[in-house]
């Protein structure tokens, strides 16, 4: 199959409309994609990018509008269809078997056999092989799918999604979860890819990323289409204003920290994994009052269980956390809540909230039996607790009908500052903030960096853990970088990414 | 001690280990149908009401047509309507999937009992002659290896076409384009649609197999091993055979190896005149063995990662 000639329209979205019970998330778009170009589609959450692009690769269908493929109208009744014009979707989780192997997985849906119905091993192989040489992706067809860095686990998606004979890639966020170096390998790949005529349109929230690789611009806010642009003739203030719908601070104003004593001490912390492996080896820390501590690390290697282990969710297999001069290794979550370490959890919606509670109730978790919120730790003052619920939803700008409204209700980044504004009115001596801004708004995520960074003014030690290398080293005063289970380097907060990238890589040749 | 000996004894019997087989076939096929199911991403706890089913419509059919063939393939039918209804409340309007299957087991025996009194009058459903019986059939030649001869080929045809069965499922699940959908489509649907699998059908597919297997297997129970159907028979077969997939790890092999420890403990206890301890005791051995297969001696096993999980297209 071969698309458009370069510069025609190889995708044409018109009007396209889809709602949901009280939602409009797509209302008449608009998006026209020139063959042979990275087009790049920014907006913030909910703003239908996602539903937009599933309504092109067949998943949705759209209450209105139409789609011309080449210049001619196409009707996309499922993936399937969309997989047979040429269209494929690097969803941004992927859309992977763990416990297949790559050719498997890249195979589903297509698979070769032989005597009409056995699975054709050899031949998966030979075909991932010439994928492989064609465009330079090496992959193992045989390694367990579930066992490969995420990075390697994209690049399944993308010969899968080759194999299937795609012309236009749809790639959904695809850097969320990669390392620098290997968002930068993924860049030379998508270069590659449009060199051998593929057309790729490219979601992305991440604005550097979109002005590095992208041609053209779409941008939208909720629902609607609110600028189209020509990369080279833009820039990342314009594309976040139009995002945003006003304008936006993209850098965190911030007065250089003034670290006080050490208010946690860590030495030679060892803890295991789910999996009981060793997850944490030998780490010693010192984080200090009215300091941001940033832990920069690939997704993995530990970061997840240091915060669980100082949080009291987990427990130590070695070492010792001292809090003061007080020992809590061995306390559990609700002692180290006690005693003023209050811990912003990554899995928002698993460990951070009860989504079917209210409001009210999420904002009192965890501190439900503090004279102010329970007669004698028995009886609820929900009085109490609502006006409590109040004062915070105001202060920390929840966009919510109400206090009583369910927690599940909520955008993602309503839900975040729940969180947010629950662990820090409990006034910590340690913050630990675990992902904080992960799958948040640019405008959540601008206003819990202020406070995060108001908390470290009071003369609180804020551990950030974050995957987020450009919130690491703009919030962080010192950067821990943790590397398999190890603290490998301290480095100052002005330390170039790239060295970053390396160190975090197991590179650079760390101490 | 007397009773360990005598069991100890028991066990060289080639006698004990035909039996043994016999009862294990009767678990195994609800157990691949389980297996089946599962893989596919239906939970699948109604293998006891599709049995019970299969039992009751093949000894019906028997009596009304005096041929045992038809009569199984209504048994097997019928197994398949009870998992049709698991398949569309599960499926179609993604129900819980263990609250459907107490449903279908409570509404199968409730229905037996009911259609009994109603056709036949209160409990007397009459006796299948022994002609209209799955029969037994003994291999030529190979049933003259010692020992070995006696257990595995001197048995009933369904303990031999299980036992193709087996084969077939393990080929056809690990082997074959269907098996990868299969699995495929119980551990991420909507990895599965993206490929451009129909995940509904394949879940269909697999829950109405579940349902045939059972059946065939409550043809076995009422028309082959016994002559008549009597209120409740399968007698928590179809449960074991569910602890029997556990144990199995999901995989057909294993739910046969699990089959035969039950199917040996059912057998010791038909044996009890012979064992001097109580038969209550032996009686139940089984349920023992299955408590405990639970409570994880066998480590740890992880079902298909979207088991039980009913499929919402375009939803993360």
């Amino acid at each position: 199959m071969s698309g458009p000639a370069p510069g025609a329209l190889a995708v044409e979205m018109r009007g396209i409309t889809k709602a949901w019970p009280g939602v409009v998330a797509n209302n008449g778009v608009d998006l026209s994609v020139r063959a042979g170009e990275i087009h790049a589609l920014v907006g913030e959450n909910g703003a239908g990018k996602s539903t937009l692009m599933n309504i092109l690769y067949g998943l949705i269908r759209p209450d209105a509008g139409e789609i011309l493929l080449g210049g001619a109208p196409t009707r996309i009744a499922g993936a399937r269809d969309a997989i047979a014009h040429g269209i494929g979707m690097v969803h941004q989780h992927f859309m992977l078997i763990p416990v297949f192997s790559v050719g498997e997985n890249v195979m589903l849906g297509r698979e070769p056999v032989t005597g009409g119905a056995f699975y054709d091993h050899a031949r998966a192989r030979r075909e991932i092989e010439k994928l492989t040489q064609r465009y330079g992706l090496a992959l193992d067809p045989d390694a367990r799918t579930g066992d490969l860095p995420v990075g390697l686990q994209q690049r399944v998606e993308i010969v899968k999604v080759l194999y299937r004979g795609a012309d236009i890639l749809i790639l959904d966020e695809p850097t969320g979860v990669l390392t620098p170096q290997e968002s930068a390998e993924l860049f030379g790949v998508l270069r590659d890819l449009v060199k051998n005529g593929k057309t790729i349109i490219f979601i992305s929230h991440k604005l550097r990323e979109v002005l590095e690789i992208s041609d053209r611009i779409t941008v939208m806010r909720r629902g609607k289409v609110v600028g189209h642009l020509v990369t080279k003739d833009t820039n990342e203030q314009e594309i976040a204003t139009m995002m945003v719908g006003r304008a936006v601070l993209l850098r965190v104003d911030k007065k250089p920290a003034k670290p006080g004593p050490a208010a946690l001490h860590i030495e030679n912390l060892t803890a295991r994994s789910d999996q009981g492996l060793p997850a944490l080896r030998d780490v010693s820390l010192d984080l200090h009052q009215g300091e941001i501590l940033g832990i920069a690390g690939v997704e993995g290697n530990g970061q997840s269980e240091l915060v669980e282990v100082l949080a009291g969710t987990r427990h130590a297999t070695g070492g010792r956390i001292m809090l003061g001069d007080r020992d809590v290794t061995a306390f559990d979550a609700r002692a180290d809540r006690d005693l003023g370490i209050a811990h912003i959890p990554e899995d928002r919606r698993g460990a951070g909230l009860v989504l079917n509670f209210s409001i009210a109730d999420n904002m009192v978790l965890g501190r439900q039996r503090a004279p102010a919120f329970s007669w004698r730790g028995v009886v609820l003052r929900l009085g109490a607790i609502g006006e409590w619920a109040q004062r915070l939803v105001k202060e920390f700008d929840i966009r919510a009908p109400g206090i009583g409204t369910a927690a599940r209700a909520l955008s993602g980044g309503n839900q975040q500052k729940i969180i947010v504004a629950r662990e820090m009115a409990s006034r910590p001596r340690v913050l630990l903030a675990a992902q904080p801004t992960r799958g948040v708004d640019i405008g959540a995520i601008e206003f819990i960096h202020r406070q995060l960074v108001a908390e470290r003014d009071e003369g609180t030690a804020v551990l950030l853990v974050s995957a987020e290398l450009d919130e690491i080293r703009s919030l962080s005063d010192r950067i821990a970088i943790i590397y398999e289970g190890r603290i490998v380097s301290i480095e100052p907060a002005d330390t170039p990414e790239e060295r970053l990238g390396l160190l975090m890589t197991g590179g650079g040749g760390a101490a | 001690m007397t009773a360990v000996s005598d069991i100890l004894h028991l066990l060289v019997t080639a006698d004990l280990w035909q039996a043994a087989l016999a009862a294990a076939v009767l678990l195994l096929l609800p157990a691949l149908g389980g297996v089946i199911s599962e893989r596919s991403g239906v939970v699948n706890i109604a293998m006891e009401g599709m049995m019970l089913s299969g039992a009751f419509f093949g000894v019906v059919a028997d009596l009304a047509w005096h041929n045992v063939w038809l009569a199984t393939l209504v048994a097997i039918l019928a197994g398949g309507a009870m998992a049709l209804i698991h398949a569309v409340v599960s499926i179609r309007f993604r129900a819980d999937q263990i609250v459907s299957g107490i449903a279908i087991n409570i509404f199968a025996a409730g229905l037996t009992v009911f259609l009994v009194r109603r056709i036949y009058g209160l409990q007397d459903i009459g006796h299948v002659g022994p002609s209209e019986l799955l029969p037994n059939v003994n291999i030529p030649v190979l049933d003259q290896i010692p020992f070995l001869g006696q257990v595995v080929f001197r048995q009933n045809v369904v303990v031999y076409a299980a036992l193709v069965l087996l084969v077939l499922v393990h080929v056809v699940l690990f082997r074959t384009r269907l098996g990868l959908r299969i699995r495929a489509v119980g551990e991420h649907p909507h990895a599965a649609d993206t490929a451009g699998i129909n995940v509904y059908m394949i879940r269909y597919g697999s829950v109405i197999t579940s349902g045939l297997l059972s059946g065939l297997a409550g043809a076995f129970l009422a028309i082959g091993v016994s002559n008549t159907f009597v209120p409740n028979m399968t007698d928590g077969r179809g449960y074991i055979a569910l602890a029997a997939m556990i144990f199995g790890k999901w995989t057909p092999g294993g739910a046969f190896l699990a089959c035969l420890i039950f199917g040996l403990g059912e057998a010791v206890y038909a044996n009890n005149s012979t064992i001097h301890v109580s038969p209550y005791l032996l009686s139940m051995l089984p349920y023992i063995l299955v408590l405990v297969v639970l409570a994880g001696v066998v480590g740890r096993s992880s079902p298909p990662a979207a088991d039980g999980l009913p499929y919402v297209p375009g939803a993360e």
